[in-house]
């Protein structure tokens, strides 16, 4: 057996200090509070409906990105047209706008003084202190996470697949919905589990864009934060709720993609 | 039958290329990679939009560039067996087959796949994964799937290339099986000479997006109109009766009468490949000098193309055969059409093909 190298020395301890740094927190989420205080502290209502609340508009914000975003990555993956590479910059750009500014230029845009206020207020939609804002704002913030995740799948593709369905009868939608999906599904769902993480953990554009009204606005990260001023032990348990959640979707998601049986 | 007139600009080069194919023809594109063989296959599958030209398909017009109207692949259903095969790699073997099959019951759709996989000998490949196939059955399972279709034409592009020799030779086999009773225009794309002789009934060569030469394969060994394309046609096919000869050998009767001698084992049809310079020329008289070359076969001399230094030789035994010799050689035994000579190749020159039949009601 040959010595590790120095450097495969020193990479282990970065490896070691990354971990040890990251895990931490979490750690300590479950370890600073005895369970028994943790599970105690979720008997409360208003613990309840911010967690109610997340889960709902965060999957509301989820189904409109897979939705809307799923055509949209498979144009972008699929298509040579002019102004392609503008679009993905485009699409990634809320990924690295800090929060607080999304939550201002949501209000810019949708507010009752935004560029489309007046006509959001004639069709009678209103966003602004509204669970229907906490879903627009998750949906701002969530959306690069899913399409740049299915953008990379589907262009990963191999084309003649494509031609192969095409050639075999099959329509443009046939061929999306029986190959280009199904091809790419380890890509989609590791951009959807992305995406609902981002959006149950998202607080500033929230905050900025829909308020903190609970039963209305105020989301479970929302919640921690008005806690954390009175209750600690409160805010501790939302908090080990969302890890428990999100990690339970990073794990499932995993579970589910390497080489899960689709058709047979 | 299927005529195609296509022009259309490619990354490096114009295609500009016509052919017409009759239906239960085989036409191959031969030439080298990046000639436009397989832009031309993709302009017919309507899968590359030409900038001009006719497409059409057993009377359907599939592409008019003066009207700019264009048949959607879908509608086409030409019967395309792609470059590595393409089969999805998300459905079983079955699934990839009943793809193409449409407005029928599940279950009605699975008895069909069976069938063709079972005509292709892996019906008990049905619930296989492709990744779980080997490279012969692959080709099988894409054969199935493009005849599923019942496609209006036969496509196939580079569909022995993925495989290795043996699995090619097998493939082969079958392929030309399919090819014969094929009642549809088909075009096969391949950069192997050999290969585009064994299958298809004419060979059109490609180069940097025209067809520059179309005839025979044997009238391509034997004329061809450019050292490109003497070049890319190295390769004479003997197609004749084999049966077992001294040991690791086997004796190939041709039609016309004469017996030669190649290594490998066959019993029934078979076919022998042989590349122009590995055919040596001997005057018939007199009896030849103690050689090791094991085969001297009478041939006449039916035509010489000059290619620089080199001469391409055309010779009849009568089947026909291609050598490639210098032209002071081609002086110095004063060659010329109806000259008398001998063909010379040692057995190990050649290569067998076993299970080749010759196409027959061919033109």
């Amino acid at each position: 057996m040959t010595r590790p190298s120095a450097f495969t020395l020193v990479s282990m301890a970065a490896l070691m200090l990354t971990l040890t740094f990251l895990a931490l927190p979490i750690v300590a989420i479950f370890t600073d509070v005895a369970p028994r205080d943790l599970i105690a502290s979720l008997d409360d209502p208003a613990a309840l409906d911010a967690l109610r609340l997340s889960l709902l508009t965060s999957g509301l914000a989820l189904s409109i990105i897979v939705l809307v975003g799923t055509p949209a990555a498979w144009l972008l993956a699929t298509r040579r047209f002019r102004g392609r590479a503008l679009a993905t910059t485009l699409v990634e750009l809320p990924l690295v706008v800090p929060p607080a500014a999304a939550g201002i230029g949501l209000l810019a845009a949708f507010g009752p003084l935004g560029v489309v206020g007046s006509q959001l207020d004639a069709a009678g939609i209103r966003l602004v202190l509204e669970t229907a804002g906490v879903v627009a704002a998750l949906t701002f913030v969530a959306s690069p996470f899913y399409l740049r995740q299915a953008q990379a799948g589907f262009a990963a593709v191999d084309p003649r697949l494509l031609d192969a369905s095409r050639t075999l009868g099959a329509s443009e939608l046939m061929t999306f919905l029986r190959v280009g999906v199904p091809a790419s599904r380890a890509a989609l769902s590791a951009g959807a589990a992305l995406a609902w993480g981002r959006a149950l953990g998202e607080f500033g554009a929230t905050l900025l864009f829909a308020g903190s009204l609970r039963g209305v606005t105020q989301t479970a990260p929302l919640a921690i934060y008005e806690r954390f001023g009175t209750d600690f032990t409160g805010a501790l348990a939302l908090s080990a709720v969302l890890v428990l959640l999100a990690a339970t979707i990073l794990v499932a998601v995993r579970l589910a993609t390497p080489e899960a049986d689709a058709e047979r | 039958m299927l005529s195609a007139e296509v022009r259309a600009p490619l990354r490096a080069i114009d295609l500009d290329a016509s052919l017409s194919v009759a239906p239960g023809s085989c036409l191959a594109l031969a030439g080298p990679s990046g000639a436009g063989k397989t832009s031309m296959l993709h302009a017919i599958a309507g899968l590359l939009r030409p900038s001009d030209g006719v497409i059409s398909c057993g009377g359907l017009t599939w592409f008019d560039g003066a009207t700019g109207r264009s048949v959607r692949p879908e509608q086409r259903r030409c019967g395309v067996v792609f470059q590595d095969y393409a089969l999805f790699p998300h459905m079983s073997a079955w699934r990839n087959v009943a793809y193409g099959l449409r407005g029928l019951r599940r279950s009605e759709r699975r008895l069909k796949a069976v069938e063709l996989l079972d005509r292709f000998g892996i019906a008990a490949l049905t619930d296989a994964r492709p990744a779980e196939l080997s490279g012969g059955e692959r080709q099988r399972v894409a054969l199935a799937r493009a005849l599923a279709v019942d496609p209006s034409a036969l496509l196939l592009d580079e569909p022995l290339s993925a495989l290795d020799r043996a699995s090619a030779d097998a493939a082969s086999r079958e392929l030309s099986a399919v090819l014969r009773e094929a009642e549809v225009p088909c075009v096969l794309v391949t950069h192997d000479f050999a290969q585009a002789s064994l299958l298809a009934d004419e060979v059109a060569v490609m180069d940097r997006g025209s067809i520059v030469q179309r005839g025979s394969a044997a009238d391509l060994a034997a004329s061809p109109a450019s050292a490109f394309v003497a070049e890319l046609t190295g390769a004479s096919v003997l197609r004749g009766v084999a049966r077992p000869g001294a040991a690791g050998t086997c004796e190939l009767t041709l039609p016309g009468g004469a017996t030669v001698v190649a290594i490998g084992a066959a019993t029934g049809p078979a076919a022998v490949v042989l590349r122009p310079w590995d055919v040596t020329i001997e005057s018939a008289s007199p009896a030849g000098p103690a050689s090791s070359a094991r085969n001297h076969v009478a041939a006449r001399v039916t035509g010489l193309v000059p290619l620089g230094g080199r001469v391409r030789v055309a010779l009849a035994l009568p089947e026909p055969l291609a050598a490639e010799i210098t032209a002071q050689a081609a002086e110095s035994l004063a060659l010329r059409p109806g000259a008398e000579v001998r063909a010379t190749w040692k057995a190990t020159a050649g290569r067998l093909v076993p299970g080749l039949p010759a196409r027959q009601g061919r033109s």
